[in-house]
């Protein structure tokens, strides 16, 4: 990949399906002078789950939007099922949508939510019952058909709430961040049967979300937004170990990477602090990289003890802080000058002032050009 | 209570009753509720006496003798220019220009509102801005154009249908003056209301293929109670006690109820009957009353509801 054209990425869909799901092409959007959405191109194969991952006003509520019909594009095209629907209404558009505040008609009991959509479209009254009562199966919300919505508790709602695009048989589920506003318990269990739900649906999936282990548990592809623009197009195990950009390598991973400064000289990093990393093993995308770089090291990427020794690279620091999560500790250091922590099992006992040998391996790291952020 | 002194504080504060915020708080409730209770006392007492007993000037004492004499004389028999069928007239009138004002004018409001909040369209802001000065225009200004208005639309809608049809001096011209004079208020109230929906309710509701009507009818209508009994108190309240409108746009035979209790209280002729004027005055302000004590709750629910966004 080329420094100069990040938002030109190479789309590489499962080679199994034939026409893309949903296809959007050269999406511009702007409210009046302030550009939302730049040349936005993405392929969404049939049946996958696409997560859009980014920090609050990168764009990515917006997409959906657009994609919905919620909004009108100022430009490109959206095509969903081979068919363009630039100009359709949402409901015209085969989507259904959650959205993160349920938005469940508050006057309707659950049934009368599920089959506004249908009585909408005119669907005979048997087959509605039918199809409220195969959902209500699928999602476990059988008894509570009868009640209002402020009868429910979030989880129960935000079920409803995915019940109600359910029952459109809609080729296409949109989720503008459904989980946001549960509690932590309720949103690992809802993260669970919305990925359950994708393998027995089979439907494609397009979901938004500020949070990366929502994006990396769920989706088969995570499109990494910044600023109206795709940094990165690809499955969480490309994204999580070769981050394309420095800014998916912070966004990604927590706690965050560590960053050393220096420069890339004939495959070798050169700390400004004068010591030395061969960066062997390293995947190479510029075999002749050269010039002012950072190098960024995952904090769970740092052994200790027997296995540091094991690591092409080692280095002493003197614990300054540290924080126990049970699991694991998260250690506070600092390496070359500059800040450093480090994840430890939960069970080594450290103390303040404590030495530690820690190791690590430049084959798992990451280099940046210093300028251009890409990853080298 | 030998340990008080000795005790920690513990459990609830102990309360003072006659604290000095206490006195003023409850002192000035009180003056303040006399202040506004003893005029209604003196209407109802005087009401209920009878001529005789009133000339006494005993304006505070209750009626050694009650009667209802003059509350039956108030309804049913009072003389305003040639009609003696009393208030019931204009009563009736006030019903035929209340019923009709209030629905179209809160219809028409509360869709405008809706489609103001939910269905933004070019121009939409500048237009309600326009309509939220209306309600600074003194309606004063207003009431000759007006006056010409009702007429031409009048001559111009019989010219139309073939059949004479007057909107001055009508009770159907103060209809169309009372829903045009409640819009901007209204669609103010409805618009700020239907902000303060949350919008995904809406784009769900398009997401599920619901359009203007179906929105407005299934889903932002069973939602705005509270404000629409706003809407009526406030339409019931100021229609009924409209007294320039209908006094400039109607005839002496359709005249609202305000219109005759000023004629009936302001006639030069004979004896004035205070116990009759205070029982006409007391009938006339019955019904915005009843409205009050029947929906103060939902009143104040409905307000609170729409302050939330604006």
């Amino acid at each position: 990949m080329g420094h100069a054209a990040k938002s030109d990425i190479a789309i590489d869909y499962p080679a199994t399906s034939t026409t893309p799901s949903v296809e959007i092409k050269h999406l511009d959007l702007s409210f009046g002078a302030v550009e939302v959405l730049k040349d936005l191109n993405l392929e969404i194969a049939e049946g996958e789950f696409l997560v859009l991952l980014g920090s609050s006003g990168c764009g990515k509520s917006t997409l959906l939007n657009c994609i919905a019909g919620l909004l009108d594009v100022s430009d490109g095209q959206i095509h969903i099922k081979g068919r363009n629907v630039t100009w359709d209404e949402p409901s015209d558009r085969g989507i259904g949508m959650v959205f993160q505040s349920y938005a469940l008609y508050p006057q309707k009991t659950v049934e009368g939510n599920l089959s506004f959509g249908l009585k909408n479209a005119r669907v005979p009254a048997a087959e509605i019952k039918e199809r409220v009562a195969r959902a209500a199966e699928i999602l476990q919300i059988e008894p509570l058909l009868h009640r209002k919505p402020g009868a429910l508790s979030g989880g129960q709602r935000q079920r409803v709430a995915i019940g109600r695009a359910l029952v459109r048989d809609v080729d296409v589920f949109l989720f503008d961040e459904p989980l946001s506003n549960l509690d932590a318990k309720l949103r690992a269990d809802l993260r669970v049967e919305i990925k359950r739900l994708h393998q027995k649906l089979k439907n494609t999936m397009i979901y938004v979300t500020h949070d990366q282990i929502e994006a990396m548990t769920l989706a088969d592809r995570i499109a990494i937004m910044r600023a109206g623009k795709i940094q990165q197009l690809g499955s969480p195990d490309d994204i999580y170990n070769r981050p394309q950009t420095k800014y998916v390598a912070e966004f990604i991973g927590s706690p965050t990477m560590n960053f050393f400064e220096g420069r890339v000289e004939n495959g070798t990093f050169h700390q400004d602090d004068g010591t030395q990393i061969a960066m062997r093993g390293y995947g190479w995308t510029n075999a002749d990289a050269a010039g002012r770089a950072w190098l960024g090291v995952r904090p769970e990427h740092v052994a200790v003890g027997d296995q540091a020794a094991s690591m092409p690279e080692q280095r002493e620091v003197t614990v300054e802080l540290f924080e126990p999560m049970g699991a694991d500790t998260l250690v506070y250091t600092t390496l070359a000058g500059k800040p450093f922590h480090f994840r430890l099992d939960g069970q080594v006992r450290v103390s303040d002032g404590d030495t530690v040998t820690i190791g690590f391996d430049p084959a798992r790291a990451s280099l940046f050009d210093a300028t251009t952020e890409a990853r080298l | 209570m030998v340990d008080a002194t000795v005790n920690e504080p513990s459990g609830p504060r102990p309360k003072r009753r006659l604290s000095p915020t206490n006195i003023m708080l409850y002192g000035t409730l009180i003056v303040v509720s006399v202040y506004y209770l003893l005029p209604l006392y003196v209407m109802i007492v005087t009401s209920l006496k009878g001529m005789p007993e009133i000339r006494l000037g005993n304006v505070f004492s209750p009626p050694v003798e009650v009667t209802f004499e003059p509350w039956v004389k108030a309804w049913a028999e009072a003389c305003t220019g040639i009609n003696c069928d009393g208030l019931s007239r204009g009563f009736w009138n006030s019903i035929q220009i209340l019923v009709p004002s209030v629905f179209l004018s809160i219809a028409v409001a509360s869709v405008s509102g809706y489609a103001l909040s939910n269905w933004r369209f070019k121009g939409s802001e500048v237009f309600f801005t326009i309509l939220i000065f209306g309600a600074f225009i003194p309606y004063q200004v207003m009431i000759y154009p007006i006056v010409i208005i009702l007429r031409e639309m009048g001559d111009f809608l019989s010219a139309v249908t073939g059949t004479r049809i007057r909107l001055m001096g009508s009770i159907s011209g103060l209809v169309l003056v009372h829903t045009i004079f409640g819009m901007p208020i209204l669609t103010l109230l409805f618009r700020n209301y239907f902000t303060s929906v949350p919008e995904e309710l809406f784009k769900a509701a398009r997401v599920d293929g619901a359009g203007f009507w179906g929105i407005y009818f299934q889903i932002m209508l069973p939602m705005a109670l509270p404000i629409f009994v706003v809407a009526i108190i406030l339409q019931v309240t100021g229609i009924w006690n409209d007294f320039l409108f209908g006094v400039i746009y109607t005839k002496p035979d359709t005249y609202p109820m305000t219109v005759q209790l000023n004629n009936i209280v302001n006639s030069v002729q004979g004896v004035k009957e205070y116990n009759v004027n205070m029982a006409a005055t007391l009938l006339t302000g019955l019904v915005p009353l009843i409205i009050y004590f029947v929906s103060g709750k939902l009143f104040v629910r409905g307000i609170a509801a729409g302050a939330v966004k604006g």
